[in-house]
């Protein structure tokens, strides 16, 4: 998508990838992993031991129903969530590491982001956070598309822009983990296109993404999927072996039939 | 924790305070407001204002900055803001000295403006000078804010937050000897004052009001005050979680 490279790529500091990860043995080890991560909230289990792996520098879509676990896991991976039980290495480095700060980015849901600054008010705090220039900020505005905006408040803008504000203020850390939840909900098809060429972007130069979503035919633009549904990994697979495994084209119908799958022989859950 | 961090956070405290116009009208205006209004309540009997207008001027700013930093904490809880702060090389104390400095200049202001009411319209005089009781305010200003941020962490709603306002403001007010002098009171009262930290503030206004220059008990009761302000930070501090369920 041309909006994408147009206002400079994708921020000056953002590319850690460029030179860092060249130099990292490639795939040497996983950038994330979940082994056996078991986590209750209010009492009700949320993650029943989750194991999976992601690849460095790869798209990977956490989908699944609403409820199923999503928010949670990548909480648990940022380091903010209380586990019960199981781990998570993130980079080499157990999940929620002080060194990790700097370099795991991490989307919330619903944008957490200072509605009462502006777009460069709110990218110049979290640059002086991590330390890179107010060029940086600037550059990380441009990259979301938001140059136009960036000295409107950021209480003035629509629900997509203030989840590019976040997205930009996530990105100033060059991070080497981007861990993305929802970003795309309430966004227009054009922008939806253009976020995902630039997380492709963003995995081209070296970054790891781990995007949930709900919508199926996001998922279809993953290098990975992963399927959580009640705090169950269901599926660990690319879009295509999903397709070829279930006969369908058609992701969402593909999903219908592993939960269907696993539903009919009894002794198949129990586990 | 590191200075560029901190001073980051102070600068984007005061943004958000500098683009509400209103909150800044309302910290400036209304204690200077309400000393006008005491001045003319006892309109037939001077002596109580020149009493209690004095211990007022830092009771205002502790008032002010606990209801204003607990609620800006809470609104950083439940914007999610918080919990990406903690996602960053930020440190707590970063923060909590971040909002700590911001606020210290916003109550500068607030004691700059309600002295100046107090000296220069409604006739208050003090034996020591009007710069001391601008920093015994500021001091119990940040106080107030120390302790905002620690309730703060109790709080879920804002509901919640507004009700520590009563719950641990007022009391405070009550015994701080602004009323009646603390030996007055029940026994048991009296030494449960010595406990509370407004108690300081109100004895060191009294000292500057009657001392024209720095007393061994005015050096004392602002170091309490620091001291409290301190302890509360570092409480807050460390009632703040990275994890949370």
């Amino acid at each position: 998508m041309s909006g994408v490279s147009a206002p400079g790529t994708v921020p000056a500091g953002s590319l850690p990838g460029s030179d860092s990860a060249s130099t990292q043995p490639a795939a040497a080890s996983a950038a994330l992993s979940a082994d056996h991560l078991t986590v209750d909230r209010g009492g009700r289990p949320v993650l029943r031991g989750v194991t999976f792996e992601v690849p460095r520098g790869t798209v990977t879509g956490l989908l699944g129903p609403s409820g199923g676990g999503k928010t949670t896991l990548m909480r648990a991976i940022v380091g903010v969530q209380v586990v019960k039980s199981g781990s998570v290495t993130v980079l080499g480095l157990p999940a929620g590491s002080a060194e990790l700060r700097r370099r795991v980015g991490y989307v919330t849901q619903a944008p957490s982001v200072y509605a009462d600054l502006t777009v460069r008010d709110n990218a110049r705090y979290f640059a002086a956070i991590y330390g890179v220039g107010r060029a940086a900020a600037d550059a990380a505005i441009a990259a979301v598309g938001l140059a136009e905006q960036a000295g409107q408040l950021v209480a003035s803008l629509s629900g997509g822009q203030r989840t590019r504000v976040s997205l930009a203020c996530a990105l100033l850390s060059s991070p080497q983990l981007l861990v993305l939840d929802e970003p795309t909900v309430g966004l227009d098809p054009v922008l939806r296109e253009e976020l995902w060429g630039q997380f492709h972007e963003l995995a081209a130069n070296g970054t790891t993404l781990l995007v949930s979503s709900h919508v199926m035919d996001e998922a279809g633009r993953c290098d990975r999927l992963l399927l959580l549904r009640e705090g169950e990994l269901i599926a660990d697979e690319t879009p295509a072996a999903i397709r070829a495994a279930t006969g369908t084209l058609d992701l969402e119908q593909a999903f219908l039939r592993i939960i269907r799958e696993r539903a009919t022989p009894p002794e198949g859950k129990v586990a | 924790m590191s200075p560029r961090i901190t001073l980051a956070t102070a600068g984007r405290v005061l943004t958000q305070l500098r683009h509400d116009p209103r909150t800044i009208a309302l910290l400036l205006v209304v204690p200077s407001l309400l000393m006008v209004i005491l001045k003319y309540v006892f309109d037939g009997n001077p002596l109580v204002f020149d009493r209690i207008g004095l211990p007022l001027l830092g009771v205002f700013p502790f008032i002010t900055m606990f209801l204003v930093t607990s609620v800006a904490m809470l609104r950083e809880r439940t914007s999610g803001t918080l919990e990406r702060l903690l996602t960053t090389p930020m440190a707590k104390l970063d923060l909590l000295l971040g909002y700590g400095i911001a606020f210290a200049l916003a109550a500068a202001a607030q004691a700059a403006v309600a002295c100046a009411t107090a000296y220069w319209v409604l006739g208050l005089h003090t034996a020591g000078s009007a710069a001391l009781v601008v920093a015994v305010a500021v001091a119990d200003a940040v106080l107030g804010m120390a302790l905002g941020l620690f309730v703060s962490a109790f709080a879920r709603t804002e509901f919640q937050a507004v009700q520590f306002m009563p719950a641990i403001v007022l009391p405070q007010v009550l015994l701080c000897g602004l009323f009646i002098a603390r030996d007055q009171m029940a026994g048991w009262l009296d030494g449960l004052s010595d406990a509370l930290p407004l108690t300081y503030a109100v004895q060191a206004l009294g000292e500057v009001g009657v001392h024209a220059d720095v007393t061994s008990t005015l050096s004392r009761d602002l170091a309490i005050l620091v001291g409290a302000a301190v302890a509360a930070l570092v409480l807050a501090a460390a009632t703040l979680r990275r994890r949370s369920g």
